[in-house]
């Protein structure tokens, strides 16, 4: 029989509407999916009790996906097919990435975000994350015994739109409803936070395989708020990795190595790390390919040593927040420590230093963010009555618009709570201007070409009038997701224009469809129904331009010519209703040819009326 | 006849209880839904009602008003693992038969 789960006081669901809900850390190292039970929130294992899903994917040829810890198995046999820390690439365009030349993928440059050219086709980062998001659904629906209503995905508190966006894309591919995304540090907070149920002013440390953030939160009455946010999207345990595996090949003088030697040593590199934070001495060897052996020792004080500067990097963004909610490190009440890379005693330490005090360890580093994100999913799901938590987010960057001269104009401050909605006036600044085009842009810059653009849209139909004189009120609107949606209406004609923030790299709802039935011929077609558009509006517009110069000069026809016209004309007028823009584009030519004498003699009428009866003296002036 | 609990059922049970710290035990009732008849329900009781049958096992305190305690007397609540999913049965005398998933009955 069906395995039941205590319900709150008169909460309890039908048989088979049991509202199963989780909360996923999609993570850049690891994975995890939690959920509540009988009103405990627990990590649910895989099969061999294993409860982090390493965020690694293997494309092989014969299409098969291999996720996890089989994934892992391949990462340095096979490093071009299988990738890992996807989610330093979500929203993300070549030019942002650092280090791009070292990874040993085959990097497709794609309109806004990177692809990777793999055995199994071309994959997107946000195709990548469903197949990681799609394994931990498939765990959670064999440990809850149903089918999902919906999860609550966490993301860095640093993600911009186009980052958030692309992970809500991945979780819909996966076929997972996205009941929210939580900022990760909230997540820790609502782990710790009913846990220890104490109130105050607290700080989340997380330093994760991929992303640093730090928050700044009050918690109050069961209320949840976060006064700042700050890090570093591209500072985690990786790059701990990463200095240890360059103090390899400093002092092992190695030449350069092939992307196996490469991966085969970062993994080493990875393993010592982790090793060094319960034993002050550990020995690095390691048989490259080549018949090479490395064999080195390695302290914890080596490891402080070159990693100091990281370790400095992060708390330069924690005096930023910290000045940001206007406190001083005296104020903060406790530190809550996030991300397996929070347990190397040397962060510990330094944070202590910081913050003048041990910092809180009780809950698992890894496993609190998707803990706290399981509590926050059984509520949204309906489980719980009365006395919730209201839970108050903030924008992590400003979100402003462009204005005359490449200047970012700010409308929503970073650190306004979310939901929100801002208004700000604009106006023309021409005279008779009848559109106005805006640029929608996130960050904290000046300058337009700093910050990251999000969107473009235009308002038209402006009554013209002189500068200055109309008035556009543009609103930006931020949902409890932080995906923005920005309007503009004049205010005097109300005219209107609106959009729906979608990162640059453009998935539609449509495109999404289309990706889950795996569509190829998208591009193509994508391709020729953009060519028709073109010609359609090419047409319109010769089309009405012909009908006027009849209208004006059609006496200077010969009624051979007039009849070649009207052919020309309603074989384009038949040609338009049609979807083929060749023969839409021959029409349109054929149409331009034949009024070629006309437009011509037309001309020349012109001019003769022009000068008729003028002195020369006049025309010459 | 009472409602009994399984040693593994009730060491769950107090341990969800301390955790949500509040409630005096569970609540096992029946309801007239699901697609054969009759459902369980199962929730932490934060008040027993006056009219409650009360009942005691390893610890833990049981409430069942007296119309459910009629199809599930004689019940003991076990606590199960079946692959990845765990959680709560009810071993009922009373049932005749159940839908596919056990999660309806009927007496």
């Amino acid at each position: 029989m069906a395995l039941l789960q205590i319900a709150e006081p008169g909460m309890s669901a039908a048989p088979h509407q049991h509202r199963l809900a989780v909360g996923i850390d999609l993570g850049t190292t690891n994975s995890l999916v939690a959920t509540v039970r009988s009103g405990m929130s627990v990590v649910l294992s895989d099969e061999n009790g294993r409860p982090l899903l390493p965020s690694i994917v293997r494309y092989s040829p014969n299409g098969e996906i291999e996720t996890g810890y089989a994934a892992q198995a391949h990462q340095c046999a096979d490093p071009q097919n299988t990738v890992i820390s996807v989610k330093r690439f979500m929203g993300r365009g070549l030019k942002d990435i650092p280090h791009a030349h070292e990874m040993p993928y085959k990097f497709i440059e794609a309109p806004g975000m990177v692809q990777f050219k793999t055995a199994a086709g071309i994959k997107s980062p946000v195709e990548v994350s469903s197949d990681i998001l799609k394994t931990l659904r498939t765990r959670a629906e064999k440990a809850l015994g149903g089918e999902l209503v919906g999860a609550v995905i966490t993301v860095p508190a640093y993600f911009d739109d186009a980052q958030r966006q692309a992970t809500k894309d991945a979780a819909r591919l996966a076929g997972l409803n996205v009941l929210r995304l939580l900022n990760e540090p909230t997540a820790a907070a609502v782990a710790y936070g009913l846990d220890n149920a104490s109130e105050g002013i607290y700080a989340v440390y997380d330093l994760g395989g991929g992303t640093f953030d730090i928050s700044i939160l009050r918690l109050q009455k069961g209320v949840f708020e976060v006064l700042a946010t700050n890090g570093d999207s591209s500072l985690g345990g990786d790059d701990f990795d990463r200095r240890v595996f360059c103090w390899v090949l400093e002092q092992a003088t190695l030449t350069p190595l092939n992307a196996n030697d490469t991966r085969l040593l970062m993994a080493k590199a990875r393993e010592v790390k982790e090793e060094l934070t319960y034993h002050p001495e550990v020995r690095f060897t390691s048989m490259l390919s080549t018949g090479e052996m490395v064999d080195l020792k390695i302290t914890s004080v080596i490891l402080a040593e070159i990693t100091h500067s990281l370790v400095q990097k992060t708390l330069a963004p924690t005096r930023k927040a910290l000045r940001d909610a206007g406190l001083s490190a005296e104020n903060i009440k406790g530190v809550v420590m996030v991300g397996g890379a929070t347990r190397m005693p040397h962060i510990q330490q330094a944070v202590a230093a910081f913050f003048k005090q041990e910092p809180l360890t009780n809950l698992d580093p890894d496993k609190v963010v998707a803990l706290g994100a399981a509590i926050q999913a059984n509520v949204l799901a309906g489980n719980k009555s009365d006395d919730e938590m209201l839970l108050l987010d903030v924008i992590p960057l400003s979100l402003g618009i462009e204005t005359m001269g490449g200047l970012v104009e700010k409308v929503i401050p970073r650190n306004a709570t979310i939901p929100t909605a801002r208004g700000q006036d604009f106006t023309t600044y021409k005279d008779g201007q009848t559109a106005m085009s805006f640029h929608v842009v996130q960050g904290e810059r000046e300058l337009i070409s700093d910050c990251r653009s999000l969107a473009r849209f235009e308002l038209r139909g402006i009554p013209p009038m002189v500068a200055g004189a109309a008035r556009i009120r543009l609103t930006f609107q931020v949902d409890a997701d932080g995906l923005l949606s920005v309007s503009a209406r004049e205010q005097t004609s109300g005219v209107e224009a609106a959009i729906t923030v979608k990162p640059s790299y453009g998935l539609s709802d449509d495109q999404i469809t289309d990706m889950l039935a795996a569509s190829r011929d998208y591009a193509s077609a994508d391709m020729l129904a953009r060519a028709l558009k073109e010609q359609q509006v090419e047409a319109n517009a010769i089309l009405a331009a012909v009908a006027a110069a009849i209208e004006a000069d059609g006496a200077l026809l010969t009624p051979e010519e007039s009849a070649a016209i009207a052919a020309s004309q309603s074989t384009l007028l038949k040609t338009l209703a049609g979807i083929d823009h060749r023969a839409l584009k021959a029409a349109v030519e054929g149409l331009n040819h034949v009024t070629e004498s006309f437009a011509a003699r037309r001309m020349d009428n012109s001019i003769k009326k022009a000068l008729t009866g003028q002195k020369l003296a006049d025309i010459a002036s | 006849m009472a409602i009994t609990l399984t040693q593994q059922a009730a060491k769950h049970v107090q341990n969800y209880i301390a955790k949500r710290g509040k409630g005096v035990g569970l609540r096992l009732a029946v309801r007239t839904t699901g697609c054969s008849g009759l459902a369980y329900v199962l929730e932490f009781a934060d008040e027993a009602q006056e009219s409650d049958a009360a009942f005691e096992s390893h610890g833990v305190k049981v409430f069942v008003d007296p119309k459910s305690l009629a199809y599930i007397d004689g019940t003991e609540l076990d606590y199960a693992r079946e692959g990845l999913n765990e959680g709560f049965k009810f071993n009922n005398p009373n049932v005749k038969d159940a839908c596919g998933c056990g999660e309806s009955f009927n007496v």
